[in-house]
């Protein structure tokens, strides 16, 4: 394959944690549910005069947890600092983040692709939301506060992602752990988790072609050490605020294209931050980048560095579900599951112990359990996943699988009835219309009020008729 | 009633035995306050219905409840609040004109804590706007004046407060020291006023001037009084993260007990040229009272002492400049050009020291003489008890004296604004007179030694009865 550029992306992504209060105050934290906007605010999270923030413990844990599961090192010692920006949504000017010690880094996140390193995980808080709408005819812009404060990880990559489909699916990938975790509910929707991805396009010197099975260029020892032959652009485009995977696919795939002209006239792209319009499929620019902005970050002095002694880290380890990979090469190897089909069924660590149980059991009762995911992934076994016990399931499924005890020639009388009331699938089967066996299949089920194995009534069909 | 006399001891006594009643009180104090305070500008808004309210309630509980002063055991004093303490439903302006008409949802921990053992507020007290100053000048309102010298100041930032306690206006008023402002009033206004261990009183509720100095603070007339209030606003918060979970002494149980052994350091570098040589005599004769009460003086160094103040002004307006932002004038106040020239100066020298390549040069270089400033106070303390050191190298001075020069000004803090670096207490007691002007001397001791400084300073002040000289101060 013959490229002139290679995409290069580095994405941040952030995630609200769903804990039962705000970052650094009691409110709750319930943002998406609430009834009317400002409710769950209080001195702390409105940033009154004189109020004070005090670290929530749960959403340190939790970040730590996160940061294990993507393999990340802890910093043992670490703080929180001051980010300063003017923005009407964020009341103290300042936000509440991490700069130089956050609690996780280092870690790393397989795509199909290749690994994908994590740079850090940091925790903060978010912001309030701002509305503008018209109110008695003049437009103004309203803020919501019920937000402020919540508890916010940002997750940031190497530009180590390769093309739209690599960061789609590191996005869903990364999804994935932190619903497994129980820590988030990801609503992307609402914003509970917010995609942001970095993109530019390096030129590839001539010299540089090793590529993999799929064709692609391969980058990865590429971009870094002495050896490495292609240089990071000099620019980046910042695409934000994408609340679907397949806008974050879409909205890459035409930066790509548009970066691509701008390049091929000889020109740099603006190094700026672009949104995306779903409905034009187009990106639009936002806000353009100078220079870096000066966030004139220092150590929050009212809330003290946070020590994580063996103790507590070892406490929020074993507080940690078996790592997903861990569960699906168990699953594999104990119930031959079959990984993309099971990863539709559950989220949560908790939903894959209720799961565990429930492929334990079909095996002790000597059923298929890849079978059993089957129909219920096609909600062929009516029921309540994860709420009621097990042992209902495996009855279920039985019912559903077992067939009815009948000789040949009462199923012979029920096929001739259904011949006979359903002339036009005859003619449509002996036309050769593959559909129609499976309408015959159906309607002589129905006449007979009976379940029959499916491969023997077609084979009956097709001999009767 | 002679409300320029008494004391918080001798007020909870009167209540007690019927002398008045909590209502004769605080319309007493009213009334000083209106005749007076035109003249001196103590009080920036008034509590006035607020107070008679609860003085009527207090003198019903007196009645009925005879256990009411042990449940309550500041019933009844009248307090002022400076304004950087938000009180709620009571205008919390912090001497400036951004927040002229802010009235806060909610009490401060520390105001809380006072109201729930009693304690009548009966207004807000001037101070410089933010807590930015020495004199009080600083202040968005008029300044406050010295009730000793109407022509001079009586220290800031507390001004309010200071003056207020002095002139009779009440017993005790509240104050924040980041770098002096309760020790320098306390000391212009012949005054005890105590800057606590960083932690050990909450800063909740308290507007933020640097949030890693402020210490929350008060004056009083005497040394039990002081103890008796700490003994309330002392102890962990959990709305501050940075209050420390050591258990509150009884402090008041320790007055009277003896020091002889008490070994006191005098820093040889708080005595130096431009030290006022009246104030060397009035520290060296009250150092003769200690010696006469068993202590052993000998002095000791502080060598980092001359980079103090370059580093107290790097790493406050810091501070100052991130806790100032959330003024922004969009949800309540005006706008950010009604700040004063002073926290203009602040904002402007903090944005510079903590923006990206100056922060490693300034902050950070900053932050690690604070290391070695702490580090210097650790040493000493292995050799002796008590530091002992003038409040300020100068009488209190005239008003306007020093307005048109920053740096002067910051000068006043150079004896005080260390033990703010170094996170330890510090109690200004008076010394006594020079030119018919207060002399405040501070006993500054190790972390969470408050006990020990009030212990030291109730002798003293048993033994010199400085507190007794009032203003020549008539009424009207």
């Amino acid at each position: 394959m013959d490229k002139k550029y290679q995409t290069i992306i580095g994405m941040e992504i952030h995630v609200e944690l769903k804990t039962n209060s705000k970052m650094f105050c009691g409110c709750k934290n319930d943002p998406f549910h609430a009834e009317k906007p400002n409710i769950y605010t209080c001195p702390v999270c409105l940033g009154l005069p004189g109020a004070l923030p005090v670290a929530n413990k749960k959403a340190i844990e939790w970040t730590i947890a996160l940061g294990i599961a993507l393999g990340c090192k802890i910093n043992k010692f670490s703080k929180f600092d001051r980010k300063h920006y003017f923005y009407p949504d964020l009341p103290k000017g300042y936000q509440i983040s991490q700069y130089d010690m956050p609690f996780c880094f280092d870690g790393k996140v397989e795509t199909s692709f290749g690994p994908i390193k994590i740079t850090r995980v940091h925790l903060e808080e978010d912001t309030g939301k701002l509305i503008h709408q018209k109110v008695n005819g003049r437009n103004v812009s309203l803020i919501d506060f019920n937000r402020s404060g919540v508890p916010l990880v940002e997750i940031v990559t190497e530009p180590e992602i390769y093309s739209s489909v690599q960061a789609k699916e590191y996005a869903k990938k990364l999804r994935q752990i932190v619903r497994y975790l129980d820590i988030s509910d990801c609503d992307m929707e609402k914003g509970g988790m917010r995609l942001e991805a970095n993109i530019s396009l390096a030129v590839i010197p001539a010299k540089a072609g090793i590529q993999d099975k799929k064709g692609n260029n391969r980058l990865d020892p590429l971009l870094r050490g002495d050896d490495k032959i292609l240089e990071l652009p000099n620019y980046k485009v910042e695409l934000k605020n994408i609340n679907s995977f397949r806008f974050l696919e879409r909205g890459i795939e035409y930066e790509i294209e548009r970066q691509r002209e701008i390049l091929e006239k000889g020109e740099t792209p603006i190094q700026e931050t672009r949104g995306f319009n779903a409905e034009k499929g187009i990106t639009y620019s936002q806000r353009t980048k100078e220079e870096a902005a000066d966030y004139r970050y220092f150590p929050d002095p009212d809330l003290p560095p946070i020590n994580i002694n063996d103790k507590w880290f070892s406490e929020i380890e074993s507080q940690m579900p078996e790592a997903l990979e861990d569960l699906f090469a168990r699953w594999i190897k104990e119930y031959k599951i079959n990984r993309e089909m099971t990863e539709l069924l559950f989220e949560t660590s908790n939903q894959a112990k209720w799961l565990d149980k429930l492929f334990s059991e079909a095996v002790k009762a000597k059923l298929p359990v890849d079978k059993l995911i089957n129909l219920l992934i096609h909600k062929k076994i009516k029921t309540e996943l994860f709420e009621i016990d097990q042992s209902q399931i495996i009855a279920e499924y039985k019912k559903e699988v077992t067939v009815d005890e009948l000789a040949d020639d009462e199923i012979v009388n029920y096929i001739k009835k259904a011949v006979t009331a359903n002339p036009q699938a005859v003619a449509d089967y002996k036309a050769g219309k593959g559909n129609a066996i499976n309408f015959l299949v159906g309607a002589v089920m129905r006449e007979a009020k009976k379940k029959i194995e499916f491969n023997r009534l077609v084979k009956l069909i097709k001999s009767s008729v | 009633m002679d409300l320029l006399g008494l004391t918080i001891k001798n007020v909870s006594e009167k209540l007690k035995d019927g002398a008045f009643s909590c209502k004769e009180l605080i319309k007493e104090c009213l009334s000083i306050i209106k005749i007076n305070d035109k003249k001196i500008n103590a009080f920036l808004t008034l509590n006035e219905d607020g107070a008679l309210k609860k003085a009527d309630e207090f003198d019903n509980l007196i009645k009925n409840d005879k256990e009411i002063f042990k449940k309550k055991p500041l019933l009844g004093i009248p307090m002022g609040v400076k304004d950087l303490y938000t009180t709620r439903g009571i205008i919390t302006t912090a001497g400036s004109k951004i927040i002229k008409d802010y009235n806060p949802p909610f009490n401060a921990t520390v105001i809380r804590r006072l109201i729930d053992a009693g304690v009548i507020i009966v207004g807000k007290t001037n101070e410089d706007a933010w807590g930015h100053g020495s004199s009080g000048e600083n202040t968005d309102y008029e300044p406050t004046k010295n009730p000793y010298d109407l022509s001079r100041v009586p220290g800031g930032s507390s001004s309010g407060s200071g003056a207020a306690v002095s002139y009779g206006a009440c017993l005790v008023g509240t104050g924040t020291d980041t770098g002096s402002s309760v020790r320098l009033p306390a000391g212009y206004c012949n005054l005890v006023g105590l800057k606590p261990t960083y932690g050990r009183v909450s800063r909740y509720g308290v507007i933020a001037m640097a949030s890693s100095f402020d210490s929350i603070g008060h004056m009083t007339k005497t040394v039990y009084d002081n103890a008796k209030v700490l003994e309330v606003t002392a102890g962990v918060d959990p709305y501050d993260g940075t209050t420390v979970p050591i258990r509150v002494d009884k402090y008041t149980k320790v007055l009277g007990q003896n020091i002889k052994g008490l070994k006191i350091g005098l820093p040889k570098e708080y005595f130096v040229e431009g030290l006022d040589n009246k104030i060397n005599i009035s520290i060296r004769e009250s150092l003769k009272v200690f010696e006469k009460l068993g202590a052993t003086i000998e002095e000791i160094t502080l060598p980092h002492t001359d980079f103090a103040m370059a580093a107290y002004y790097i790493l406050v307006p810091s501070e100052v400049s991130s806790n100032l932002s959330r003024y922004d004038g969009v949800r309540y106040g005006g706008p950010r050009e009604l700040f004063g020239a002073e926290a203009k100066r602040r904002i402007m020298l903090g944005s510079y020291t903590l923006s990206s390549g100056y922060y490693d040069a300034y902050y950070l270089k900053a932050a690690k003489v604070r290391t070695l400033i702490k580090q210097d106070f650790e040493n000493a303390f292995k050799k002796v008890d008590v530091l002992i050191a003038p409040t300020s190298p100068t009488l209190p001075f005239k008003i306007g004296e020093k307005v048109n020069n920053p740096l002067q000004m910051y000068l006043s803090d150079i004896f005080l604004c260390p033990t703010n670096l170094a996170g330890i207490p510090g109690l200004n007691v008076p010394s006594g007179f020079a030119d018919g002007l207060p002399v405040g001397m501070q006993i500054i001791g190790s972390q969470f030694s408050e006990e020990l400084l009030y212990k030291v300073a109730y002798l003293f002040e048993q033994e010199t009865q400085h507190y007794k000289i009032r203003p020549q101060f008539k009424n009207g």
